[in-house]
């Protein structure tokens, strides 16, 4: 696959690594943040760790859209999904993400409701348009990234004056959630947490430009580089986040430049501003209310928004007691630090949101690394060179 | 003008639709089952018209294996419910190194389907067995109502005999084993989901349904003692391994650069977000052998046509966890776990 | 987050649509969000949408540095 293969060799990999290990200085500790779920996917999908000197510690951040949804907004997507004849239309993200009273969105369909998996949100609105007769409620989630898409559909929606559809909207922001964690007592407390640096989303910046992030390095002294999604970009982005902490630069550097220029997508961006508005305050799971966080669908388009229309309440639900995902998210804590972690908390029945997606620092670390915290295996001897065919 | 004597109304395969009658015992399902059932699958046993077949027990060790099928799409590029229903219960009987003698095969039908799909599932079912020699030799017909149902539900059911010295089973994996695929994985899955609604793409990825006995039977006959085999359907290559290493009471270590991933099944699963180690497949195998017996073995498999693509992809260790661990293509390492409820597209 | 990955526009059959192609697999998605595309181009699609246009030039720049990265004089591990 071209555009793919190329950023995953793995001859390149070692000639990467070696370059880090050489960049590091003896002695120093480089605690480094990928806030995007998709970066720690790669980290943990490739081994990456495996490939960095022991003084580069990652660490896993929030950016997990699923991850940070609240369980009180899952209640209100099962409560739309109840009411008789109307069809939910989800990403399939958030179909297993438990909720409150046991249920979640895929036991609630066992149950009868109508809730359709769609791959993007056009699929949502040719529902609408195949069904005149039935409620149809989109339910939006995701960063920068998603947001566009959900904007396009309603204007499209707007545009046709269909009456039957609309989106429940829980887009969050990813700056106001650097803020929240650089804000963050166990991060601002001097030898708590220390992060001293970020790899910057890949996807989202390619809609909001590497300029948002000028603030950060400027106004907390740390060094921001944007990543690519491949496991090289993520390798490249180390290198040169270890450069800048050598060289004592706190600067907004972009790896990506393939897809990310300094100005993002202007066309996306106009489009959400004419659609979306920041709402005051939004609750952030494992991070608690956060303000301008979070976007809300403008007066204008009013007809389009489920929350107004079906009269919809939020409730906060409060995570289980032992749950350490605040702290997980925060970086101020790895998931075997979490008492619950492996036990009562798996993939298969998540109590936080850490292990929830499978982009959660808890679900990575359970899915990919937990072999490392037990005692090592002898290695094998080689696998004997009969080689393999691809077909 | 005066009705022919004996004269009776042909089923309407053209137009007609599965009733309540077809399900009920009475003359609607004698028809049905005479004019489709008996008439596509064809052999004297069934057509002897009991509610079983009886038939002399070849010697050795029997084997009997059953497998309900639910799929849907129920039409799928390369398959169908009908020949998957045949392939998979004749693999699972091979999956013993048994040779595959007879198919039983239970209908549960939905009010109002078609008829001229039913007839194209069984046609398609008797096609599949005529090409693997293993003829459906009994069944049976049910039908729910509208709406309890998916259509059509086929329950397979086979007897098959293991050649003499021939034990194949899921705990016999030892350490210093080698691990075989018979060839690349994630057709069946994705093939599958290209057709699924609101997943939809172009893509000429077909499933993968075969059935694998005469690939068996080759493979045992060069290699007399391997130890496992499995056909990894449900939850891809990486469940089935986990699967063996448990049983087998040991871990496993493999590579991901040895196995074989067609392109347009991993470029299909990028855009989804799948992992191909997840992903079902309906024609394909793991083998585990002693290292000794794993060149001959590939040879084996490589010599047939279901097998051409066949691969060493790893091997069996000494791990009290029994976890499957891969070295990625990457150069890192990492464990292939579990897989966590049904695998479904991501976001994000 | 944000699974996105880079594809080759094969078609655009109307405006604001392209069928994009990676290895053979290919799949309707709209351009409602990125002007100027062409046959030819590459786009970083996500959840059905083009998001941004790859540009060519700066994907090989970037290779080059990586591998300009691991000729680097290294310290041993």
């Amino acid at each position: 696959m071209k555009y793919i293969d190329e950023f995953r060799d793995g001859g390149v990999a070692r000639g990467l690594a070696a370059a880090i290990a050489g960049a590091a200085e003896p002695g120093r500790r480089y605690n480094l943040m990928e806030f995007c779920g998709g970066h720690t996917h790669a980290i943990s999908r490739y081994g990456l760790a495996d490939l960095l000197p022991a003084s580069v510690n990652m660490i896993h951040g929030p950016g997990c859209p699923v991850c940070v949804l609240p369980i009180g907004r899952i209640d209100n997507a099962i409560e739309l999904a109840a009411r008789p004849g109307l069809i939910l239309c989800t990403y399939a993200d958030t179909m297993r993400v438990p909720a409150s009273q046991g249920l979640s969105l895929i036991k609630a369909k066992a149950r009868g409701a109508d809730i359709r998996m769609v791959y993007s949100s056009a699929d949502a609105l040719a529902i609408a348009r195949a069904h005149p007769d039935r409620e149809v409620v989109f339910f939006a989630i995701g960063f920068e990234t998603t947001t566009p898409p959900t904007a396009v559909v309603i204007r499209e929606a707007a545009a046709l004056g269909l009456a039957n559809f609309s989106v429940f909207c829980n887009h969050v922001l990813t700056p106001a959630a650097i803020s929240n964690i650089l804000e963050s007592k166990d991060v601002r407390e001097i030898g708590t947490v220390p992060i001293d640096g970020f790899i910057g989303p890949a996807h989202v910046s390619t809609v909001i430009g590497s300029a948002p992030y000028e603030y950060f390095a400027e106004e907390y002294q740390r060094p921001v580089v944007i990543a690519g999604f491949e496991p090289l970009d993520v390798m490249q982005a180390i290198l040169m986040l270890v450069r800048q902490l050598n060289e004592g630069r706190a600067e907004v550097e972009n790896e990506f430049t393939r897809a990310v220029t300094r100005e993002g997508n202007v066309k996306a961006k106009t489009l959400v501003a004419e659609v979306f508005e920041l709402r005051r305050s939004f609750e952030w799971r494992g991070l608690g209310e956060v303000p301008y966080s979070a976007l809300a669908i403008k007066e204008a388009y009013a007809a389009f928004d489920a929350e107004r229309r079906y009269g919809i309440t939020y409730r906060p639900v409060p995570d289980h007691k032992a749950c350490e995902c605040g702290a997980i998210l925060r970086g101020a804590k790895k998931p075997v630090d979490c008492k619950v972690f492996g036990t009562a908390c798996t993939p298969e029945n998540p109590l936080g949101s850490c292990m929830v997606s499978s982009e959660g620092a808890c679900a990575a670390h359970y899915t990919f690394g937990r072999f490392k915290d037990v005692a090592v295996v002898a290695r094998p001897a080689a696998v004997p060179v009969v080689e393999g065919a691809r077909a | 003008m005066s009705v022919r004597p004996g004269y009776v109304r042909p089923v309407d395969f053209r137009n007609g639709r599965v009733d309540l009658t077809h399900g009920g015992g009475g003359r609607a399902m004698a028809q049905l089952i005479d004019e489709l059932f008996v008439a596509e699958f064809d052999n004297d046993l069934l057509r002897a018209g009991n509610d079983q077949a009886a038939f002399a027990a070849p010697p050795g060790r029997m084997v009997l294996a059953t497998d309900s099928h639910v799929v849907s799409p129920l039409f799928f590029p390369g398959g169908d419910i009908g020949c998957l229903s045949v392939h998979g219960t004749i693999n699972d009987v091979a999956m013993a190194g048994a040779v595959p003698l007879y198919l039983a095969a239970g209908f549960i039908l939905e009010e109002g389907y078609p008829l001229a799909d039913l007839q194209r599932i069984v046609r398609s079912m008797a096609a599949a067995a005529r090409e693997a020699g293993v003829p459906v030799v009994t069944g049976d017909t049910k039908v729910v109502e509208r709406g309890k149902g998916d259509g059509v539900f086929i329950t397979t059911t086979g007897v098959g005999v293991v050649p003499p010295g021939v034990r194949i089973a899921g705990d016999r994996a030892r350490p210093g084993d080698r691990i075989l695929v018979s060839g690349s994985v994630g057709d069946h899955g994705v093939a599958i989901m290209s057709l699924r609604e609101n997943l939809s793409f172009e893509t000429t990825i077909l499933s993968d349904t075969a059935a694998l006995h005469e690939l068996v039977a080759g493979m045992v006959a060069a290699v007399a003692d391997i130890h496992c085999l499995r056909d990894p359907t449900r939850g891809g290559l990486a469940t089935t391994l986990n699967e063996l290493a448990r049983q087998s009471g040991c871990g496993m270590l493999i590579d991901e650069r040895r196995i074989p991933v067609r392109p347009q099944v991993a470029a299909a699963c990028e855009f989804l977000g799948l992992d191909p180690l997840y992903v079902a497949n309906e024609g394909k195998l793991v083998a585990i052998c002693a290292a000794d017996d794993a060149p001959a073995l590939l040879a084996a498999m490589r010599a047939h046509p279901l097998g051409h693509a066949a691969a060493i992809i790893g091997e069996v260790i000494e791990d009290p966890h029994h976890f499957v661990q891969m070295d990625t293509s990457f150069g890192g390492r990492r464990v292939v776990d579990w897989l966590t409820g049904e695998q479904l597209p991501r976001i994000c | 987050m944000c699974l996105a990955l880079p594809a080759r526009v094969v078609e655009i059959p109307e405006a604001e649509v392209a069928v994009v192609d990676v290895d053979g697999v290919r799949k309707r998605i709209s351009l409602a969000l990125v002007d100027g595309v062409a046959c030819g181009d590459y786009v970083i699609v996500h959840v059905g949408y083009a998001l941004a246009r790859l540009d060519p030039d700066e994907a090989q720049r970037t290779l080059d540095e990586f591998a300009r990265a691991g000729l680097a004089p290294q310290a041993a591990r």
